[in-house]
Order: structure tokens, then C-alpha cells, then sequence
């Protein structure tokens, strides 16, 4: 079936009222129709009726989204043009085939040995640059070697990944929740200080922590070429690994992996799977972002932060955002002691990774970015803090271009400052 | 069709970067919020009047039909290029050239969105008031040829009433400026004026020079419930004949209520029939005595209940109301017609009678929101495409929804325009020597009618 088919009733929900045309990264850098989501829900309408061809042109059109959803969050009619996008890219893979680097990306991503291989070969190397990471390692299904620019500021890889750092099972208070930590390839990897410090957070407050070896890449970076098969199998996947524990929540400081198990993963399924899409919806309903979890469970800043006095502004993800959650992470750190948060303009805005749209577009990607680095140097903060570790790469890539010194934290490591001293 | 030598003349004007001829970029600029669709020939982003005026002279030359388009957020088919031809985006042109505090006046180009100017203006401490509900992404030179209007035309007036002088470049070619930058200037005719309106038919606009306010201290916003719709009218007037302009007055009648209610559960009171949300600006002591007066002045009429927002998150949860209107009333039918008619604010409670009956006789959900203040209103009327005969009655009770407007010396279209989707009912409202004289300007200033051909007019 033309996987336009499962869109078709949402493609009629818009009326080209072009409300999208205030909210779309993509189109504040091109200012041309078919990069904003109206443009592209245009397109969509017509190639469900076959009158244009699925042709380079489209596949282009269709690869300028960052899958932000801010269209989708201030549309008046509510039209889900993140699932149309990723219908339209479906589509297109299923009838050209994925290109060279998205079939690559599929191959790695689905590989949890070749992923590994990466990262035992990153840690006997040293601190890596990505440039010189090797070809099987997870790492380049975002930055795939080829395609990272001379400019590019990269972040060095982690000596010891943070999944092979810690027993399976770390046991904490009885009666207290348990609790899987569904870790991510940008924490695993590149900012295992952001795993340490959920660690360090949950064990604080008496949960048992369980991190399952065999958890995968969530899948996202396979969104981008439409790949979507590798994103169903590794939904399954990471499903059956996280099915084998008892726990009362799934937990992630990774705003995409976080996006994933939340929404992705039971609609790219659909309901086609009823079974599946059961589980995968009740799994779903464990997951929770580790800001919220440490609100819900009765957290005090108080006693795990700390330190020298600092000045802070948050940017949110967009992978938060579009699940409603800003207030939680600004009340927290406002509740950080030493600690004083300053709102940036346009805090709400897409930093510009968006997936390998950060590979494919990254002079677009450069440019939403560079309007996020002005409105952070702005606030005069010390640090920017955030959410999602793919947007702190995105953010350092940003300021070290503009020359900027601020530092990229996690709000995790924020809270946690007096507990990793 | 167009030749390739033209393509390439084109191509020579606004830079390669600038010309799009791809099938799939046409499409994205040939539909607008009418939801009707048209293939252009040729997609054109030029980056000043210069160019605009290359373009058109070839355009006039060449007998070739030219659409200008800005934000293509309107709501009647203005910027749709109807038979194919040279869309003509405005939208590089978008510096806000100088804001001169001293004289009130800034300078813009047509590319802006309204509401990057309003920031922009507010900053300096001043007021650009006509607020469009597309304001966040329509352009001002869209704004300026639809005369767009919004919820503070109450108070304020419409973008017309801002517009002092434009530079604009005539179908055949020429650039010309009109107004100026003084308030006062009575040499000549008025073209400003009729270019405001004119919806691209008589010229592009290059140059906008506007007239700004100081902005006002603070607004306070209130939500006031009525158990009848002559009772929200009374209020206006009521309002209003007390000698107090609100800069808002905007009202939802019952099928808008039960549509918002029903999706959403704001709680609005079993006995409601009405809400106004009545907003007022100005000195901070000035609009709490305003407030206190309004609320005394409407508790008579049948009032159920009185929300007043105490600050601006307060204030930002009752616009809320009116901002799930959209969406809800698609829960009514999937496709709408979104007309604005306009009656002395008098009569609106008439108006709304009458389109009561259209709607019993046709079986046609309508739903009436919109800018009471001066008796625009918003007349949704809700069909499902889908369902045969639907639309074609729907036409029928937007054409007598039309003349309920015109019998109460009120007008087809306050805000959003002629373009297409009026076109058929032009003649309700515009007759004999009123036309003609109309249409003399268009051929005296498009003799060969390239600019905008087949809108606002019927089609001879």
C-alpha cells in the first residue's frame, strides 16, 4: 500500500491557510514555498493522486524538513505534517530505494555488533574526532564521514562507551521505583557525563536503575531517508529488550529517543501490527523524559546542585517541545542553587540538527543554527543548557563557529553538579 | 506555456537563484487559503522596484498575465494565477528601510510580515495597529493591497488608514510614488487610497511608507458571557454610544459556543448564547476606570458572566476562546467558506437573524464569529465537499447571506476581498456606471490587462 494512503485523510485537513510559514526552520532559512510544510502537504496531495513524479526534485523537497513538528504544534487545522513528511519519504524509498548513505545508515543502525565494534575502536584510538571514526560505528548514521566539512566542530568520542561502564542492574532503596534507562547513541558514545549524571540523580533519590545492555538505537536517523523498515525493527527490537524488565518507568535525557518511544515508534507502526502497536503504546506510557520523572518523583534541586554561581538559558528541544515539556526542565533549574536562568529569544526555535538533515542541508543547518548561537551569546549566560544531547552537538557546532566560549550542558548535569564533584 | 526566449529574458532579470519553471515549485505557488488551484508558468522572486519594473515591462510587451503574491494567505483567490502566466513573489523585498520616531512614520518594503514590523515598531515604544488574524505570517504589502482589517480596527482602523505613500510600479512598467510622508497632501488625486484595495489589479507595491502611533501603556481584557445574541449587540452599542471605543470587540454566537464547548470544555455557562471579548487600551489608569464602567454598563443586558484577566497570561487564556474557534469548526463539516460580511454594528443582531433563516432553509450549518465592533462578521458556512448538491447550495445561501448584508446598507466584504471567489456575486453589490467607472481605471492604467487579469471583476 502507498504509505500516502495512511495520510490521506490528515492531507485534506489543510487548507493552505500558510499559518506554517511563521514557525518552519526550513523555511526561515530557504524563504521558498516547497521548504515550508504547507508546500510540502501541496506536493503530498499530489503525489497521492500519481499526477508528479517521485523524482530527485521531490526527494530534495521532501529531505528539507528538520521534523521539528512546530507546524504541526500552531496549526490551526492540526495537520500532522511530520507523519506526511515521513509518509512522502516512505514512499519515496519504497519505489527509488533508499540512496547509498541512508541504506548505509539503515545497515548500522540495525547492527548492535557493528555498533559496538565502533566503539571498542574508539576507545583503543583515543579521543576520536568523528572524521576519523570508524565506518561501522554507530556514531555515523548521524555523521557519516563523508559528509562532515572541514568546518565542522565535532565533539571527541568517549574513551569507554557509557553502556559497557556500569553492571546491568543497579540496585537502589526497596519500595522506591524501578526505573530503565533507555540510554541513546549521543550518550553512550559522545556525552556519557549526561548518562553519569541521570545515574548519579536516580540512585540519589533510592531508585534501582537498570540500563539493558542489548538496548539499540532508536531509529530516528532512519526517519530522514525514509527508512522506515529499519525503524519498525528496531522499534521491535528495543521493545523485546525492554520488555524483559520489571520496571514502573522507561526513562531518557535524550529528547529524540525520548520522541521516539513516545510517539514514533506506535506511528510507524500503526495499525496495521495490532498486537505490536498494543505493546509498543503501553511501553510508550512508561516512557517519560527524565526532567519530568525527577519533578514527578519529588525532586529538590537543592540537594544534588550547586557549586559556583553561574548564569544559564535553556533552549528547548524539539523534541520536548512538541510533547509539552518546557516548564518542567525551567523549574528545576530555577530551583538549582547557584544558578540563575535568563530566557534567550526564540528559546522554542529548532537548533537546526533535525537528523542527518544536519548532514545532507548543513549550510541551511548552519544557518538555523547561527540565529540560535546570536540569541544565545544575547543572554550573556555562561552555559546553554538543554535536553537532548544530538541538540548540545548541534549547539557547540554553532557558538565555537560564532567564536562563542559558552559552555553546552545537559540539565541533568546541571542538577547534578554537587553529587559529581 | 511560455517561450523559452522569455523564460531566458526572465532568468537575465531576477538572477537564476530567482526563476523556478520546475512543475513541482509551480505548484507550491498556485493555491492560497481559498483552497483553489492554478498552474503558473513561471514562479518569479525579484529583489527590488527595478526589477519588478523589467518584468512587468516585458510581461506588458509580451501580453503576459502577471500575478503579484505575497505571503499567499488570503482568503479570496487575490494571488492565484487563474489561466497560467508570471507569479511575481515579493517577498525578498523585506527590509524595514527606516522607523522615524521623530515623525511618526517608517518606511518599509512589501516583503515584511506584519507582525516582524509591529515587534520591530513596539520596540521603539510605537503602534502599528492593523492586526490581520494572519498577521504572523502575511506580508504587508498583501496587507496593503487587500486593506486588511483584524480585531482592532474598532478602535484603530484598517491598514488603509496607515498607508501615507507607496512607491508602486504600474502595469506597463512605470514606477511611480504616491502620498508621501506628510499628513497632509492634497495635490492630485488620491492614489494611495486606490491603490489600498486595489488586490494587485492596479499596480506591485515596492515601497510602503506607514503612519505609527505611540503604543499604548497596557490593555485589559475582558470575557463577558450574554443568555441571548441581542444582548451581546445591545452591549456594543450600548458600549459604544457611552462615548468608550475598545480597541476589541469581538464576538462568538451560539453555534460558535457549541462548537468550542463541545470539543474543548472551556466551561462556559449552560445559559450562555453570546460571548464578547472586549479588550481596551491606553493610559493604566484610563482602562481600569474603562473596564469598570464597561462591566456596568453590560450587567443589565443579560449578562451570565464576566471573566477579567488580571494580567497578561490572564488575558492570553480568554483570546484562547476565540483562537479554538478554527479548529473547532471542523468538527462541524470538513470544508468551509469563510465570508466577512459587514452591517452598521446596529444590526447585527439582524443580520444574524436573517442568516439563521438562510441556514434552516438551505439545512446548511452556519457559524457566525468575528469583529463586532463594526458589525463585520464571520459567516462560516460548514459543507462537506464530498456530500453532492452540498456546495452548490452553499453557494446559493452565501448569495443571500450577501444581499441580507447589502438590504442593511452594509457590504459583501470587510476585510478579505473580491479576488475570485467573490467575483460571482460582484454584481449584488457594485452596479451599472459604479462598475464602469471602476473598470475605466483598470484599462486606463493595464491597457492590455496583464496585471491581475480576471479578479475582482466579472469576466467580460
Amino acid at each position: 500500500m502507498d504509505p500516502l494512503k495512511r495520510v490521506e485523510k490528515d492531507l485534506k485537513k489543510c487548507v493552505k491557510c500558510g499559518a506554517c510559514r511563521a514557525n518552519c526552520p526550513a523555511f526561515s532559512a530557504y524563504q521558498r514555498e516547497p521548504a515550508v510544510a504547507r508546500g510540502k502537504v501541496a506536493l503530498a496531495q499530489h503525489l497521492l493522486v500519481k499526477d508528479i513524479e517521485l523524482d530527485d526534485q521531490t526527494y530534495l523537497t521532501m529531505s528539507k524538513c528538520l521534523l521539528c513538528g512546530s507546524c504541526v504544534e500552531k496549526c490551526p487545522n492540526e495537520v500532522p505534517t511530520d507523519e506526511i513528511v515521513i509518509a512522502a519519504r516512505e514512499a519515496l524509498a519504497e519505489q527509488r530505494g533508499l540512496t547509498t548513505f541512508h541504506r548505509a545508515v539503515g545497515r548500522v543502525i540495525r547492527n548492535r555488533k557493528l555498533m559496538n565494534m565502533g566503539a571498542a575502536m574508539a576507545a583503543i584510538m583515543g579521543p576520536l574526532f568523528f572524521r576519523r571514526v570508524p565506518a561501522n560505528s554507530g556514531l555515523r548514521l548521524r555523521f557519516p564521514l563523508p559528509f562532515v566539512g572541514g568546518k565542522r566542530h565535532v565533539p571527541s568520542l568517549a574513551g569507554k562507551p557509557f553502556l559497557s561502564r556500569h553492571p546491568e542492574v543497579i540496585q537502589g532503596e526497596p519500595g522506591k521505583p524501578r526505573i530503565i534507562y533507555f540510554v541513546g547513541c549521543m550518550t553512550n558514545f559522545v556525552y556519557t557525563e549526561v548518562g553519569e549524571a541521570a545515574l548519579a540523580l536516580f540512585r540519589h533519590l533510592g531508585c534501582t536503575v537498570i540500563i539493558p545492555r542489548d538496548q539499540q538505537c532508536c531509529g530516528l536517523p532512519g526517519m530522514s531517508g525514509g527508512d522506515l523498515a529499519t525503524v519498525r525493527e528496531l522499534a521491535e527490537k528495543n521493545l523485546a529488550v525492554l520488555e524483559k524488565f520489571e520496571a514502573d518507568y522507561v526513562m531518557t535525557a535524550c529528547a529524540t529517543c525520548g520522541g521516539a518511544l513516545h510517539k514514533l515508534y506506535p506511528a510507524v507502526v500503526g495499525k496495521k501490527h495490532p498486537e505490536l502497536l498494543k505493546r509498543l503504546q503501553a511501553m510508550a506510557e512508561k516512557t517519560i523524559d527524565a526532567a519530568v520523572l525527577l519533578q514527578k518523583l519529588g525532586f529538590n534541586p537543592e540537594e544534588t546542585a550547586g557549586g559556583e554561581a553561574m548564569t544559564i538559558t535553556y533552549h528547548d528541544p524539539c523534541h520536548l517541545r512538541n510533547r509539552a515539556i518546557t516548564r518542567q526542565p525551567r523549574e528545576l533549574l530555577k530551583g538549582a542553587p547557584g544558578v540563575q536562568l535568563v530566557e534567550m529569544a526564540g528559546a522554542d526555535k529548532c537548533c537546526g540538527l533535525g537528523g542527518t538533515f544536519n548532514v545532507y542541508h548543513y549550510d541551511t543547518s548552519l544557518r538555523i543554527n547561527a540565529g540560535k548561537s546570536e540569541a544565545i551569546r544575547c543572554t550573556g549566560a555562561d552555559a546553554v543548557v538543554t535536553g537532548c544531547p544530538g541538540c548540545m552537538m548541534q549547539l557547540s557546532d554553532g557558538l565555537k563557529q560564532a567564536g562563542a566560549g559558552t559552555r553546552v550542558m545537559h540539565t541533568l548535569e546541571i542538577l547534578a553538579r554537587k553529587l559529581r564533584q | 506555456m511560455l517561450e523559452p526566449r522569455i523564460i531566458e529574458k526572465l532568468k537575465q532579470i531576477v538572477g537564476p537563484d530567482n526563476i523556478a519553471t520546475e512543475r513541482q515549485d509551480l505548484l507550491c505557488y498556485g493555491y492560497d487559503a481559498t483552497q483553489m488551484e492554478f498552474l503558473p508558468d513561471v514562479v518569479l522572486h525579484p529583489a527590488n522596484a527595478e526589477e519588478v519594473s523589467q518584468v512587468l515591462k516585458l510581461a506588458n510587451a509580451e501580453k503576459i498575465h502577471v500575478f503579484p503574491r505575497g505571503a499567499g494567505s488570503g482568503f479570496t483567490g487575490g494571488a492565484l494565477p487563474k489561466g497560467g502566466g508570471i507569479v511575481l513573489v515579493t517577498t525578498r523585498m523585506n527590509r524595514i528601510i527606516r522607523i522615524d520616531t521623530e515623525n511618526l512614520v517608517a518606511e518599509v518594503e512589501p516583503g515584511v510580515v506584519t507582525e516582524q514590523f509591529q515587534l520591530e515598531v513596539e520596540k521603539l515604544g510605537l503602534f502599528y495597529p492593523p492586526d490581520p488574524a494572519s498577521l504572523k505570517f502575511s506580508t504587508l504589502g498583501g496587507n496593503v493591497a487587500e486593506n486588511a482589517g483584524g480585531p482592532r480596527c474598532v478602535k484603530y482602523g484598517v491598514t488603509r488608514d496607515f498607508v501615507m505613500g507607496l512607491e508602486v510600479v504600474l502595469p506597463t512598467g512605470e514606477i511611480i510614488r504616491t502620498g508621501g510622508e506628510t499628513y497632509k497632501g492634497v495635490v492630485g488625486y488620491d492614489l494611495t487610497r486606490l491603490i489600498c484595495g486595489s488586490e494587485g489589479t492596479l499596480g506591485v507595491i515596492t515601497r510602503i511608507i506607514f503612519k505609527l502611533l505611540p503604543l499604548p501603556e497596557a490593555k485589559k481584557t475582558m470575557l463577558t458571557i450574554f443568555d441571548s445574541i441581542d444582548g451581546a449587540a445591545r452591549a456594543v452599542s450600548t458600549i459604544i454610544g457611552n462615548k468608550i471605543i475598545p480597541t476589541t470587540l469581538e464576538f462568538m454566537d451560539y453555534s460558535t459556543l457549541l462548537c468550542v464547548e463541545k470539543r474543548f470544555n472551556l466551561g462556559i455557562p449552560e445559559s450562555g448564547r453570546a460571548v464578547l471579548i472586549i479588550e481596551v487600551d491606553g493610559d493604566r489608569e484610563l482602562i481600569e476606570k474603562q473596564a469598570a464602567r464597561i462591566q456596568g454598563l453590560v450587567k443589565p443586558l443579560g449578562l451570565v458572566e464576566c471573566k477579567v484577566a488580571k494580567d497578561a497570561a490572564e488575558s492570553e487564556a480568554l483570546w484562547k476562546v476565540r483562537r479554538l474557534v478554527s479548529p473547532s469548526l471542523r468538527d462541524v463539516n470538513p470544508d468551509k467558506f469563510n465570508e466577512d460580511i459587514v452591517v452598521p454594528r446596529s444590526k447585527v443582531p439582524d443580520v444574524i437573524r436573517s442568516i439563521d433563516k438562510i441556514q434552516q432553509k438551505y439545512d446548511i450549518p452556519i457559524v457566525n464569529f468575528g469583529h463586532a465592533g463594526d458589525g463585520n462578521i464571520h459567516v462560516n458556512v460548514m459543507i462537506d465537499k464530498a456530500v453532492p448538491g452540498m456546495e452548490e447550495k452553499a453557494h446559493k445561501a452565501i448569495g443571500e447571506v450577501f444581499q441580507a448584508a447589502l438590504d442593511l446598507n452594509g457590504t459583501m466584504s470587510g476585510e478579505h476581498g473580491v479576488g475570485l471567489a467573490k467575483q460571482p456575486y460582484i454584481h449584488l453589490e457594485l452596479k451599472g456606471a459604479q462598475l464602469s467607472a471602476m473598470q475605466a481605471i483598470k484599462r486606463a492604467l493595464d491597457p492590455n490587462n496583464i496585471l491581475n487579469p480576471g479578479k475582482m471583476f466579472p469576466v467580460e
